[in-house]
């Protein structure tokens, strides 16, 4: 699948759902729970993850994909990890830069 | 992605916390819905806003972005003949107007103007737009003609998500706004402080003193001001003997900051973090920082280059490359001060008029600066003449062309000098059509003459009169042989 930034995609078989903050650098398969994910609004279901340790993406987490350069944001948490190309996304660190606006 | 998206996600998760005012991000959410709908479907191109900061701009931000149209907020300072120019450029257009402004804004062809409490609203949702445009800013530009900035929704949402962590502020938290709404920062504080979950709070007209009340009263522990706000609010401090034990975060930015200011900040408020910003509004705001640890070692350090930084803006943001070039496009080594280059994905460097950046993507910011051995830049000023008076860029071309149109002078120049209060103050130099009888009148008048047709931020401080000034053989002005005898050593 062809992947741009600002694109919104919601897994078919959680609640989970992202929207793509920066597009990985050649075509992968970007799943969830290993299922593909679906471009159009699907509804929540499953429970949400409390914290990381319960797998699963969390609200407001970026996760990304070292070898394709692949980050997304989540928009909703859900059950399921995400991956590419069979790949399990990392979560990314916290910012550590200061208000400044 | 749509900028909107971001309040949404915080509206989903912490909907009970107050975002602005009154506002919840629950009812700033649902309100910005209500709003977008309203827009949608009217037919307009631009939704433009011409008043005081108020809890209404981040309602217009959010609907005009889930509308997907541009939000223009522009300078209500600006003359009649200039404001109405800028909202020809806009029209088709929504123009919210404060009640001060309202008539200044109307019988423009296709401008409609509506009051905070008119806003166009209607029910249900919208389709999800994507905007092609999320902003439009005019910055004053060198020429003195206003340059329209495009900013896109990449460069909002990369610059947020390169430096603010998701609902990563504590509830107690409130950022006090006190630049106007037609600042970069004024814009993007509606998306770094509330995707951080931190309640705005406004100031809408800045004074020292109601700044100083307003941080007390609202229990404000983040704050960003502009160079001169700051030097009158620790006047304020230093008078009253507050300390202000709410705050934590003061971040400071817009323009040169004099060291000795920074010092006495660290000295009267020592609980408080300090960060100096460098951004433009090319660059969707920030793009260096000088953080608060730096700050304080620069304060303890005995070597003259760490102790430097307190006038330095810090390094660039990781998201970001800064390079420094001279005059051919050479990229220069530490210690040699050139024009400074930017890139990143938050940088857009087009105008509705034109494109800036190279075709690798390296937008000129027209500011020179050099970076030490370390990384750290410092800002030497503007690659143009413009003139930055307490965070507002002055053009002298403006101010020039005003005195010209006075009889009594035959030739003008104008530039900024430096300024304790407020950083860069325009001075003139005159030469007058004939000889005059009393050269202090004469300032007087033309003085009085330019604030009366500008403002008073544009009047000249000081009028010189000279026999002539320097050209260059093609006519163009030498502001910097006028400025090394304005200012000598510079």
């Amino acid at each position: 699948m062809s992947i741009k930034p600002g694109t919104r995609y919601w897994s078919t078989t959680s609640s989970t759902a992202i929207v793509v903050v920066r597009a990985p650098s050649a075509e992968v398969a970007l799943t969830c729970d290993g299922a593909p994910l679906a471009d159009t609004e699907q509804p929540a279901q499953g429970g949400t993850p409390k914290s990381e340790a319960d797998g699963g993406t969390l609200l407001g987490k970026r996760y990304t994909d070292a070898d394709s350069g692949l980050e997304v944001l989540c928009t909703r948490g859900g059950e399921g990890v995400l991956a590419v190309d069979g790949r399990p996304l990392t979560v990314a660190g916290a910012r550590a830069l200061p208000a400044s606006d | 992605m749509n900028p909107s998206l971001l309040l949404e996600m915080v509206a989903g998760a912490a909907g009970d916390r107050r975002a602005i005012g009154e506002l919840t991000y629950a009812g700033l959410d649902a309100r910005a819905t209500a709003v977008a709908a309203g827009l949608a479907g009217s037919g307009v191109a631009n939704v433009g806003y011409v008043d005081e900061y108020s809890e209404t701009l981040p309602v217009l931000f959010y609907a005009a972005q889930r509308a997907g149209l541009p939000f223009v907020p522009l300078n209500y300072r600006l003359s009649d003949e200039a404001l109405r120019a800028a909202l020809t450029r806009i029209a088709p257009a929504v123009v919210v107007a404060g009640e001060r402004q309202r008539a200044r804004c109307e019988g423009i062809e296709g401008i409609t103007v509506v009051s905070r409490d008119a806003l166009p609203a209607a029910e249900g949702t919208v389709p999800e737009a994507s905007g092609e445009v999320s902003v439009l800013l005019f910055t004053s530009g060198t020429s003195g003609e206003p340059k329209a900035a495009v900013l896109r929704p990449r460069h909002l949402t990369s610059y947020v998500m390169s430096t603010v962590d998701f609902l990563s502020a504590g509830e107690d938290e409130a950022q006090l706004v006190a630049v106007p709404p037609y600042h970069i920062a004024g814009v993007s504080t509606v998306l770094t402080s509330l995707f951080a979950g931190r309640r705005i709070v406004v100031l809408p007209s800045f004074s020292p003193e109601s700044w100083v009340d307003l941080v007390g009263e609202e229990r404000v522990t983040h704050a960003m001001v502009v160079p001169t706000m700051l030097g009158r609010i620790l006047d304020v401090l230093e008078a009253r003997g507050e300390t202000l034990p709410a705050l934590r975060h003061l971040s400071y930015g817009g323009g040169r900051m004099p060291a000795p200011v920074v010092e006495r900040a660290l000295r009267l408020l020592p609980h408080v973090d300090l960060v100096n910003a460098y951004g433009l509004t090319e660059t969707s705001s920030t793009i260096a920082v000088l953080g608060p640890q730096d700050h304080r070692d620069a304060l303890a350090s005995d070597a003259p280059g760490v102790r430097a930084r307190l006038g330095s803006v810090g390094r660039p943001l990781p998201s970001v490359e800064i390079e420094i070039r001279d005059a051919d496009g050479k990229v220069l080594g530490p210690g040699e001060p050139g024009e400074i280059f930017v890139r990143g994905e938050q940088v857009s460097g087009e105008y509705l008029s034109h494109r800036a950046t190279d075709a690798d993507g390296w937008f000129p910011t027209r500011d020179r600066g050099h970076l030490d051995g370390d990384g750290f830049l410092f800002l030497d000023g503007r690659a143009d003449d413009v003139i930055v008076r307490g965070g507002e860029n002055l053009s002298p071309g403006e101010i020039e062309d005003t005195l010209l149109a006075h009889p009594a002078v035959d030739d003008a120049m104008v530039l900024g000098v430096p300024d304790v209060e407020w950083g860069e103050v325009p001075v003139a130099a005159v030469v007058p059509t004939g000889p005059v009888s009393d050269p202090a009148a004469l300032e007087d008048e033309l003085r009085a003459y330019v604030r009366e047709r500008l403002r008073s931020a544009k009047t000249p401080a000081r009028i010189h009169l000279r026999d002539s000034l320097p050209h260059t053989e093609t006519g163009k002005a030498l502001r910097r042989v006028l400025r090394a005898e304005l200012v000598p050593g510079t």
